[in-house]
């Protein structure tokens, strides 16, 4: 059962990840324009012209 | 109301294409160089819009940054040093053809909704929790054999309740804030609200299972304490985000009313200003289109003013110098200069404003269902802990341990995990199935109170009626006489005017017009003079000319016979059809309206024969709902005028169609996009069926208490039935919600 010792704290790690890649979205402003960002992406002005 | 309705006020040829861009440069903040404004746009849908509104502003010359938030309709604009002209701004989004606003934003006091934020964030850390705590939770409970094989050894359970408790101690203590806080204001206050017994909870169970792992036991309730809060805070959040999006419209709406006026000096600038900066004694510039913000006296100029937000009638009244014009007044069609005689506080919209704030009070007295619940609940569980804990220990002689783990388990099992969740899931189904169609809820507890709603009061004039006039002898115009009447009329903004311009559709502009203020326009049409206005003023005969009482002007071409425009308010097509399907429902229909008698008794007769009463003010709507509510009665308004305002908040619950002025739509509890009023019947359906599924939905935790609570007293409940209990008892008054999103539309 020593093997615990490892998966414990590697499932730990990995739902820390996802709570801090929350954490970071909401306070970088990712849910502040949900019907803006859903639109964005249609914008195509990253392309050179005739591309 | 009969010849003298025909004053066609006109506006010259130079405010045909009036596109004067109101100016925001008051509500423009400066830090350092960098200057940023905040201007509300409208009608921006799609991707092409951002990509205009965008592009097209930042290629005004200084500006840095303009980034538009499609969900919210603000566009936030950067730029440094004072180059740029905030004029050219709205004037280039207006060129765009979007509509933009200045905004002011001290006005919307938390811009950021911080609370909601503390909740996500909170509900993040209880999820996280939860889960990594019942990973290790479930290891235990399956490695616990029976009496003897017990698969999992003494030593690697207690191993896993201690990391349970590192993860779970610390998450409640972050998780758990917005209960706790809760629960010590209303203990300070005296009173047990239902976080009181979900702290207690929490807190005990923590406490008694960290004492559980230090002593090496068998039980530990790591797992129940923040999976309990995790579904809670679900509960709570999702009742924040509803009433953050009903406080949030009502504030931007306020916001946008922080209306600018042209102040003229002494020395003849005119300089735009603040409404409340408006002093007494100012002189103020109204242009066609302006409202009069504050009351104050003509001093200069002739104009025909629209007072139907004061009075609610809708034949506009002509002004010259040394007339009074009130607060609220739409210049229609020469320019005015006026002289203030009071500050935005004693104005009308100030006063209207006070009308919607007392109203709104009387609503917040309230009592939601849920907390009717949570009162009826706390003692309940509060007595039941106590008691089970009193007998263990006394009478039975368990000991402490046992006789404080039995209370914990009452305590957990009987938490209102499904009663936390019974209201809010189903207010968030029906909020979703409404926006569906149409109809955007705007406080959380409206729909319970449309449930209870026993009257139906309309406001004729934009809410039965579309809000512009119509011609309706159509048939007896000759195309000609149209098409010629509309190339005058387009040069005007009278309600008459736009109806005829609204009926002949895109055409041209006549030569030389030339108006007469309170008779009408004159002009070339087909190198003929022709006049558009009132009878004796065309050189109708005034005995010709018909005189039923009804809403006309005329039309008269040289060497033409004179035409006759005769206008009705348009009935909206499935009025008829609205009030019937109320009617249906036990809920009798009644008009107040601020019009005169006889439109209003012509609308009444055609939506098939209601109440109705005229010439009402806004006070006297209120009066005439209070007596109604002292009668017994629980109204539910629709309207969507200014002069609605005070009484859509007056009343027991409110409806508004989308294009009703801002501050009603901001006093209404719902809000009907669309042209037709089939929403309002939907929305009186979905609101009983919501107050039904909340009923089932507590009647359900009930009874799961009837059987959870004596089984958690006789000291039966496992952490493993406890979580079972939970969760499954959370699933099923969220299954239960979901039944209104797939019922049919509608019966």
């Amino acid at each position: 059962m020593t093997i615990i010792i490892f998966l414990i704290p590697i499932a730990l790690f990995l739902g820390g990840l996802g709570l801090a890649a929350f954490l970071w979205s909401l306070r970088s402003g990712q849910y502040e324009d949900l019907d803006g960002a859903a639109e964005r992406v249609l914008l195509d002005d990253d392309l050179p012209p005739g591309a | 109301m009969t010849l003298a309705a025909i004053d066609i006020g006109a506006t010259g040829r130079s405010a045909v294409g009036d596109t004067r861009a109101p100016d925001p440069s008051p509500f423009v903040r400066r830090k350092g160089a960098a200057s940023t404004l905040e201007l509300a746009v409208f009608g921006a849908k799609c991707a092409g819009c951002i990509a205009r509104i965008e592009k097209g502003v930042a290629a005004i010359d200084g500006v840095s940054s303009a980034r538009l938030n499609l969900s919210t309709g603000k566009l936030a604009i950067a730029w440094s040093g004072g180059a740029v002209d905030p004029r050219a701004i709205v004037g280039k989004i207006t060129e765009l053809g979007y509509r933009a606003a200045p905004f002011d934003p001290t006005s919307v006091a938390a811009q950021r909704d911080h609370e909601g934020r503390d909740l996500l964030r909170a509900l993040a850390v209880a999820g996280f929790a939860a889960a990594n705590v019942m990973l290790l939770s479930i290891s235990v409970w399956a490695g616990r054999g029976g009496e003897s094989g017990a698969e999992m050894g003494a030593a690697t359970r207690d191993f896993l309740h201690f990391v349970s408790a590192a993860i779970a101690i610390p998450a409640a203590a972050y998780a758990g804030r917005p209960f706790f806080r809760s629960a010590l204001a209303s203990l300070k206050a005296g009173r047990a609200n239902m976080d009181v017994p979900i702290s207690l909870a929490v807190v005990l169970a923590l406490s008694f299972s960290l004492y559980e792992t230090l002593k090496g036991g068998e039980h530990a309730y790591f797992d129940a304490a923040v999976m309990l809060l995790f579904f809670l805070l679900i509960g709570r959040f999702l009742d924040h985000r509803l009433r953050a999006a009903a406080r949030s419209a009502a504030r931007d709406l306020l916001a946008l009313q922080a209306p600018l006026a042209s102040r003229l000096a002494a020395n003849g600038v005119v300089k735009s200003i603040a409404a409340r900066d408006i002093r007494p004694g100012d002189v103020l510039l109204l242009s066609p289109g302006d409202r009069a913000p504050v009351n104050g006296d003509v001093i200069e100029g002739a104009s025909s003013v629209d007072l139907s937000i004061i009075s609610g009638e809708s034949a506009p009244a002509k002004l010259k110098p040394g007339d009074r014009i009130d607060a609220g007044a739409l210049n229609l069609s020469q320019r005015l200069v006026m002289r203030t005689t009071a500050g935005v506080d004693d104005s009308l919209i100030a006063d209207l404003a006070r009308l919607i704030e007392a109203g709104e009070q009387t609503k917040s007295r309230y009592v939601r269902l849920a907390d009717k619940a949570a009162s009826l609940y706390v003692p309940v569980v509060h007595s039941l802990a106590l008691m089970t804990f009193g007998v263990w220990h006394f009478a039975l002689d368990a000991g402490l341990r046992v006789s404080l783990m039995n209370a914990i388990a009452v305590l957990i099992i009987t938490c209102p995990c499904a009663l936390g969740l019974a209201a809010p899931v189903v207010q968030v189904v029906a909020s979703g199935r409404l926006f569906r169609s149409g109809v955007l809820v705007k406080s959380g507890d409206a729909l319970e109170r449309l449930a209870q709603a026993t009257r139906v009061v309309f406001d004729k004039t934009g809410t039965l009626t579309h809000a512009r006039l119509e011609i309706s002898n159509r048939d007896e115009i000759p195309a000609a006489a149209l098409i010629g009447a509309a190339s005058l009329a387009r040069a005007s903004r009278h309600p008459m005017s736009q109806a005829i311009a609204d009926a002949a559709g895109e055409g041209t502009l006549a030569a030389e017009i030339a108006e007469t203020d309170g008779a009408g326009i004159e002009g070339v049409v087909d190198g003929r003079r022709a006049r558009l206005g009132r009878a004796d003023w065309c050189g109708v005969d005034i005995v010709a000319a018909i005189d039923d009482g009804r809403s006309a002007t005329w039309f008269r071409r040289e060497g033409d016979a004179p035409v006759r425009f005769v206008f009705d308010d348009r009935i909206r097509a499935d009025a008829a059809k609205t009030v019937a399907a109320l009617k249906t429902r036990n809920l009798p229909v009644t008009i107040l309206s601020g019009d005169l008698e006889a439109p209003a008794a012509r609308i009444a007769e055609a939506v098939g024969g209601v109440d109705w009463r005229a010439r009402l003010t806004p006070r006297r709507k209120v009066e005439a709902l209070e007596a109604m509510a002292a009668g017994g009665a629980r109204v539910a308004m629709i309207g969507d005028g200014l002069n609605d305002a005070p009484s859509l908040a007056a009343a027991h619950v409110s409806m508004s169609p989308g294009t009703a002025a801002g501050a009603s739509q901001a006093a209404a509890d719902f809000i009907y996009l669309g042209d037709g009023l089939a929403p309002i019947v939907e929305t009186f359906d979905v609101a009983r069926k919501t107050r039904r599924l909340m009923l089932e939905n507590f009647a359900f935790a009930a009874l799961y208490n009837l059987f959870a609570a004596p089984l958690a007293a006789f000291g039966f409940v496992t952490p493993l039935i406890a979580a079972l209990a939970m969760s499954g008892s959370s699933v099923i008054v969220t299954l239960n919600a979901l039944r209104l999103a797939k019922s049919a539309p509608r019966a």
